[in-house]
C-alpha cells in the first residue's frame, strides 16, 4: 500500500496500459506455440516429446480449472475427474457419430464437452455446495464415483450402445494435436484470468476470504459458488474432449477417484490460487514419471517421497499465491526497481505464510 | 523465539531450493539419457520393445510377460543372436495406464525398436494398436484377449498385430461344450466380474453356446472390480443348486469365490477360463476338488514346459510364473523366428521394409516353431488370431493336472 | 431355501463385511476428530497389517494369535512413525498440505509393499477350522461369527478407553479445543500420537479380520477398503464412535443387499448415493454433532 502511495507521490512511475499487456502476452504465447509447433513437426525433438507435450497441455487445463474452485473459491472438490469423464464421453460420442469433417467437428466437440460438463457442474454444484470443507470433498468424491459407475453400466440398463460399458469407446478420431491442445490451454488461462480480474472474480475471491463477510456485503454466495464451480467443471470437460481426441479410446476406469486426486495434487503442489503454480506443477508432475524412468521399479517411490518432502518443506505449495504478471515485470524493469520489488514480495510472501500458519 | 522462527524459515527455504535443484537435475539427467539412447542406432543390434504394467495393480501380469520374453531373448543372444546381430531390449513400464502406454510406446519408436512384445492389458493394448498401426510396427501381444485388439469396429484387420493367447469367445464356447459333452450338465450358473471385458466376453460366449446345447442358465450373478466378498451372489446361486458354475475371472478372485461358495453351501462343479491358472494357491484343495478350466498352458505337462519353468524360476523366482509368462516366451520365440526370416531380406533393422518383412514372416513362419503353449506352432486365421487347441485342466487334491485336449 | 432365510443370510454377509468397515472407519474417525485430517494412508496401514499376518502365518508358520499380536503391534508402530515423521512437521500448515502428505504416504506404502512383497497377491492360510454355527434354519459361518464378536469386543473396549480413562478424556478435550486443552496442561503431541496409535491398532485388528474373511494380501488392497471405510465414517458422523460403527454396518448391509438383488455393478454407486442423500439431509452424518459456525 505504501508503495502505491510512494509512486503517486513522485508521479514518475511508468504504468503499462492493460491493452498493451494483453498484446504482449498474446504475442509471447503465439511465439511459444509456433516455436514449439515448428520444432516438433520438423522432427528436431523426438516423437514422444510431442505426446508428452500434448498430455501436459491437457493436464494444465485440468489443474488450472480445478484451481478455480480450489484456489479462488476456496473449496475442496474431489470429483474433478468426473467432469473430465463427462466431457470426454460427450465429445467422443459426438465425434464418432457426426459426419462433419474432423477439423470443424473437433472445436464443436470441445464446446459440447464444456457445455455438458458445465451443466453437470451446475446440477452437482447446487446441492453439493451447501456443504463445506471436508464434507464438500466427500460429497463431490461421491458424485465423481457415481459418474464413473453410471458410465460403466449405463448401456446394460438402457439397452443401447452409448458408452460401451467396461470395454469403453474405441476408434474415436485422434484429432488432438500439439497446436490445438495448447491453443485451448491459452484460451483457458485467458478466460479464467479475465474472469478472476473482473467484478465477478472479486466476488468469488471474497467468498474464499470470508464467506460470512462476503454475504454481509450483499454478494450472492450460492450464485457465485455455483458459477465458479461449473466454470471449473466446464474447462475440465474441455480437457476431457482433448483427452478423448488424444488417446482415441475411452474407458471409465481412467476417470476414477485417483485421477481426481492426481489433479488436486498438482494444484496444491503448485500453490493454491496461483495459476502459474498450477501450470508449473502440471508440467513437472506429468513429465516426472517419464523423467524418472531411469529409476525403473523405484520411480513411484521416488515420486511419492518428492511429494511428501515438498509438502513438509513448502506447505503452501511451490508458488504460494504468487502469480506471474508480464505487466508487472515490464513495469518493474522499466522503473528499475525490479530487485527491490522482489525483495518486497518475498517479505510479503513470508508474512502471508506465517499468517496462514 | 522470533530468532528460531526465522532460522527454521531459512532452513525450509534452503530445502525447498535444494528440492527444486534436485528436480532440475533429474530433468537434465532424463534428457541427456534420452539423447544418448537415441544416438547409438548401431546396425549390429535389433531393438525389441517390451511394454506392460511392471508396477501397480496388474504388475503380476506385466512382470510375467517381461520375464518370459526376456528369458527367451537372452537365450537367443547367448547363442549368437539373430544372424549375428544382438537383440537389445527396450523395456518400459506403463503402470497399467492408457496414456503412459502411448507415451512409452512412442518413446520406444524414437529409440528405434523393430518390433514390440506387448502390450499386456487389453485396455492399454487398444490404446497402443492405433499408434502401432500408424507406423506399421510388428507387435505380438501375449495376453490381450479382446477381439477388438486385432480387428477394428468396421471389420478391417490391423495387419501388424498378432497374439499368442486365445480370444475371449473361444474359451466360453469350449467350456460350454465341455460341460455338455463330458459332464452332462443340465443347469448352469454364472458369476463373473461385470466391469471386465475378459470375463464378460467368456460369459457371453458360454451363455450363447449353452442356449444352443440346451443347458439351462439358472442364475447370472456379477461383481465389481476389487470386490472380495461374493457371499451375497453365491447365496443366490446356492438356492438354485445348478450342476455347474462358470466363473470366467482371474485366479485370485476365483480362488476366493470357490472358498466362499463352499462356505455358503454351493456344491456344484466349478468351471473357469485360462484366468484360473495357479488358482490352487488361492483356495483350499477341498474347496477346489473336481473343478475344471481351459487353458493354453499346461504347467509341467511336457519336457519343454518343465525346462522353461526351471529356467524361469532360476532367473526370476516362481512368483510371477504364470500363463502369460509362457505365452510371452512363445511370443518371443515367434518373434525371433520372424526376425531370422526377415534378416534374409538384407534390409536394415527398424527400416520400413524390414518391419513389413517381420510382419509377413510372423504369419508365414509361425507354424515352424515348437511353442511351449502350442507344440504345433502358430498358424493365424484371417483376423490374426492363433489357431490352437485348448487344454482342459482338472483340479484334484490341490494340484492342477492336465485332463485332456478338447 | 425360503426367501426369509436367504435374506437373513444376506444380512449376516453384510454384517461381516460391515464390521470390518466399522473397525477401519473408527480409525479414520478418531484421527479426523483430533487433527481434522482425512488420513488417506489409513487403508494402507491395513494393507501392511495383512502382510504382517501373511509373514507370520505363511512364512514363519506361527500361531494365529501371535500373528494377531504382531499385526496390532506392527500397525501401531507404523501409525505412530507416520505421524511423527510426516504429519507432525505440518501441524501448523494448511490442512490441505496435510491431506496431500497423507496421499503421498499412501502412494509410498503401496509401492514399497510391491517392491518388498512382489506384485502377486499373497495367500494367507485359513485361521479357523470350525463348523458353521446353526441357529434355526440359518447357518452362520465361523469366520463371520468370529469377525462379528471381535469387532464388537474391540468397539466396547474403545468406548471404555475414550469415555472412562484419563487419556480418553485428554483425547476428547484435544478434539474439542486443542488450545484450551493445552492451557489445561494436556500434552497435545502425546495425545495426538496416542490417538494415532489407537486408530492404527484398530486397523491392525481390522487387517486380521479382513485376512480371516478374504485371505489374501495385495499392495493395493487398502485403497478401496480405506475409501469405503471413510464413507462409513462420514455417513455415521465423523468423530463419533457409535456413528462409525453404524456407518460401517449400514454400508456392509447395503452392499450385501444390492449385490444379492443382482445389481452388484451398481454397488459402489449405491453406497455413494446413500452417502450423498444422508449428507444433504443431515450434513454432519447420522450421529455427528451439529456444528455451529463462528463468525
Amino acid at each position: 500500500m505504501d508503495n502505491r502511495a510512494n509512486n503517486k507521490a513522485n508521479k514518475k512511475r511508468f504504468e503499462l496500459p492493460v491493452w498493451a499487456a494483453y498484446i504482449i502476452n498474446l504475442g509471447l504465447f503465439i511465439a511459444f506455440i509456433s516455436l514449439f509447433g515448428v520444432l516438433l513437426s520438423s522432427g528436431a525433438l523426438p516423437g514422444f516429446i510431442t505426446k508428452v507435450a500434448m498430455l501436459i497441455g491437457i493436464q494444465v487445463i485440468l489443474a488450472v480449472s480445478l484451481n478455480v474452485s480450489t484456489g479462488y473459491l476456496g473449496q475442496l472438490p474431489l470429483g474433478h475427474a468426473g467432469f473430465m469423464a463427462v466431457g470426454a464421453y460427450a465429445s467422443a460420442i459426438f465425434m464418432t457419430h457426426t459426419s462433419i469433417p474432423a477439423g470443424i467437428a473437433f472445436p464443436i466437440g470441445i464446446v459440447i464437452a464444456a457445455a455438458v460438463a458445465g451443466l453437470f457442474g451446475v446440477l452437482i454444484g447446487i446441492p453439493a455446495l451447501r456443504l463445506k470443507g471436508d464434507y464438500l470433498a466427500i460429497i463431490t468424491l461421491g458424485f465423481g464415483e457415481i459418474i464413473r459407475v453410471v458410465l460403466l453400466n449405463i448401456d446394460s440398463v438402457l439397452g443401447f450402445k452409448l458408452t460401451n460399458g467396461a470395454a469403453g469407446l474405441q476408434n474415436i478420431p485422434k484429432t488432438t494435436t500439439f497446436v490445438n491442445a495448447w491453443l485451448m490451454v491459452g484460451l483457458t488461462c485467458f478466460l479464467i484470468h479475465t474472469f478472476i480480474k473482473s467484478r465477478h472474480g472479486r466476488a468469488v475471491l471474497s467468498i474464499r476470504e470470508n464467506e460470512i463477510a462476503a454475504e454481509a456485503c450483499g454478494i450472492n454466495i450460492t450464485y457465485y459458488k455455483t458459477l465458479a464451480f461449473s466454470m471449473s467443471a466446464a474447462f475440465a470437460g474441455a480437457a476431457g474432449a482433448l483427452y478423448a481426441g488424444y488417446l482415441g479410446i475411452l474407458n471409465p476406469s481412467s476417470f476414477g477417484f485417483m485421477k481426481s486426486i492426481e489433479i488436486l495434487v498438482m494444484v496444491v503442489l503448485g500453490g493454491m490460487g496461483s495459476m502459474v503454480g498450477s501450470i508449473a506443477a502440471a508440467i513437472a508432475l506429468t513429465a516426472a514419471p517419464e523423467l524418472l524412468r531411469a529409476f525403473d521399479n523405484y520411480r513411484m517411490i521416488a515420486y511419492s517421497l518428492l511429494l511428501i518432502a515438498t509438502m513438509i518443506f513448502k506447505p503452501s505449495g511451490l508458488m504460494g499465491r504468487y502469480d506471474f504478471s508480464m505487466k508487472r515485470i515490464i513495469e518493474n524493469a522499466i522503473n528499475g526497481d525490479i530487485f527491490r520489488r522482489i525483495r518486497k514480495s518475498r517479505a510479503f510472501d513470508k508474512a502471508e505464510g506465517e499468517g496462514e500458519a | 523465539m522470533k530468532m528460531s522462527r526465522t532460522m527454521t524459515m531459512t532452513v525450509k527455504r534452503t530445502f525447498a531450493f535444494a528440492l527444486a535443484a534436485l528436480m532440475m537435475l533429474l530433468m537434465l539427467a532424463g534428457c541427456s539419457g534420452q539423447a544418448a539412447q537415441s544416438g547409438d542406432a548401431s546396425a549390429n543390434t535389433i531393438k525389441i520393445g517390451i511394454l506392460g504394467p511392471h508396477t501397480g495393480e496388474y504388475a503380476a501380469y506385466g512382470l510375467g510377460v517381461r520375464n518370459g520374453a526376456e528369458l527367451y531373448f537372452n537365450k537367443v543372444n547367448e547363442n549368437g543372436g539373430i544372424n549375428g546381430k544382438r537383440i537389445e531390449l527396450v523395456i518400459y513400464d506403463n503402470k497399467g495406464d492408457d496414456t503412459e502406454s502411448v507415451t512409452a510406446f512412442t518413446r520406444m519408436v524414437d529409440n528405434g525398436i523393430t518390433a514390440l512384445i506387448g502390450d499386456v492389458l487389453t485396455g492399454n493394448t487398444l490404446a497402443v494398436v492405433g499408434e502401432a498401426n500408424a507406423v506399421n510396427m510388428p507387435m505380438i501381444t501375449p495376453s490381450a484377449t479382446a477381439a477388438a485388439v486385432t480387428v477394428k469396429e468396421d471389420g478391417t484387420v490391423y495387419s501388424n498385430v498378432f497374439r499368442t493367447c486365445f480370444i475371449d469367445p473361444f474359451q466360453g464356447e469350449k467350456m460350454a461344450g465341455f460341460a455338455n459333452d463330458i459332464l452332462g450338465a443340465k443347469t448352469a450358473a454364472l458369476l463373473c466380474q461385470t466391469g471386465n471385458d475378459y470375463a464378460q466376453g467368456l460369459a457371453e460366449a458360454f451363455k450363447q453356446k449353452c442356449a444352443q446345447l440346451g443347458i439351462q442358465i439358472v442364475a447370472e450373478e456379477g461383481y465389481a472390480k476389487g470386490d472380495v466378498d461374493f457371499k451375497s451372489q453365491l447365496t443366490n446361486i446356492a438356492a438354485k443348486a445348478p450342476d455347474v458354475v462358470f466363473c470366467p475371472n482371474y485366479y485370485e478372485d476365483d480362488g476366493m469365490i470357490v472358498t466362499q461358495a463352499r462356505q455358503v453351501g454351493v456344491s456344484s462343479t466349478f468351471l473357469g477360463g485360462d484366468g484360473w491358472s495357479s488358482v490352487t494357491k488361492y483356495a483350499s484343495k477341498e474347496a477346489l476338488e473336481g473343478s475344471f478350466y481351459c487353458s493354453s498352458y499346461a504347467p509341467g505337462s511336457t519336457d519343454a514346459v518343465k525346462k522353461f519353468e526351471e529356467e524361469y524360476v532360476a532367473g526370476y523366482g516362481k512368483d510371477t510364473l504364470n500363463m502369460f509368462a509362457a505365452t510371452a516366451y512363445d511370443a518371443a520365440m515367434l518373434m525371433c523366428a520372424a526376425l531370422e526370416k526377415a534378416e534374409t531380406g538384407g534390409s536394415a533393422p527398424a527400416s520400413e521394409e524390414y518391419k513389413q518383412a517381420v510382419i509377413d514372416a510372423i504369419k508365414s513362419e509361425g507354424a515352424t516353431i515348437c511353442g511351449i503353449t502350442s507344440e504345433a506352432g502358430y498358424t493365424f486365421d484371417d483376423s490374426n488370431n492363433p489357431i490352437k487347441d485348448a487344454v482342459i485342466m482338472k483340479v484334484t487334491s490341490g494340484e492342477e493336472v492336465f485332463d485332456r485336449m478338447y | 431355501m425360503s426367501l426369509l432365510t436367504t435374506i437373513l443370510k444376506q444380512l449376516i454377509n453384510g454384517l461381516q463385511s460391515g464390521s470390518i468397515y466399522a473397525l477401519v472407519a473408527l480409525g479414520y474417525s478418531m484421527v479426523y476428530g483430533i487433527i481434522m485430517l482425512l488420513n488417506f494412508a489409513h487403508g494402507d496401514i491395513i494393507m501392511v497389517g495383512a502382510y504382517i499376518v501373511w509373514l507370520m502365518m505363511a512364512r514363519f508358520a506361527l500361531n494365529p494369535i501371535i500373528a494377531l499380536l504382531a499385526a496390532i503391534v506392527g500397525c501401531t508402530a507404523l501409525g505412530v512413525v507416520i505421524e511423527k515423521a510426516a504429519y507432525k512437521p505440518l501441524r501448523s500448515s494448511p490442512r490441505i498440505s496435510l491431506l496431500i502428505t497423507a496421499i503421498g504416504i499412501s502412494y509410498f506404502l503401496e509401492n514399497a509393499a510391491q517392491l518388498i512383497f512382489g506384485a502377486n497377491a499373497r495367500v494367507i492360510p485359513p485361521f479357523i477350522n470350525a463348523e458353521p454355527i446353526t441357529v434355526g434354519a440359518v447357518s452362520i459361518p465361523a469366520e463371520a461369527a468370529v469377525t462379528l464378536a471381535a469387532a464388537g469386543i474391540a468397539m466396547v473396549l474403545l468406548n471404555v478407553l475414550v469415555k472412562k480413562t484419563k487419556m480418553g478424556k485428554a483425547m476428547r478435550a484435544v478434539s474439542e479445543d486443542a488450545g484450551a486443552a493445552q492451557l489445561m496442561g494436556i500434552n497435545i503431541n502425546n495425545t495426538i500420537s496416542f490417538t494415532f496409535a489407537v486408530g492404527s491398532a484398530l486397523a491392525g485388528i481390522g487387517s486380521v479380520l479382513y485376512c480371516c474373511a478374504y485371505p489374501k494380501a495385495t499392495p493395493t488392497m487398502g485403497s478401496m477398503l480405506g475409501l469405503k471405510a471413510f464413507v462409513a465414517a462420514v455417513l455415521g458422523g465423523i468423530g463419533s464412535i457409535p456413528g462409525a460403527m453404524a456407518g460401517g454396518f449400514a454400508i456392509g448391509i447395503a452392499e450385501a443387499l444390492v449385490s444379492s438383488a443382482g445389481l452388484s455393478e451398481w454397488k459402489d454407486g449405491v453406497v455413494f448415493a446413500i452417502l450423498i442423500i444422508v449428507l444433504l439431509v443431515k450434513p454432519t452424518g447420522l450421529m455427528g454433532r451439529p456444528m455451529t459456525e463462528k463468525v
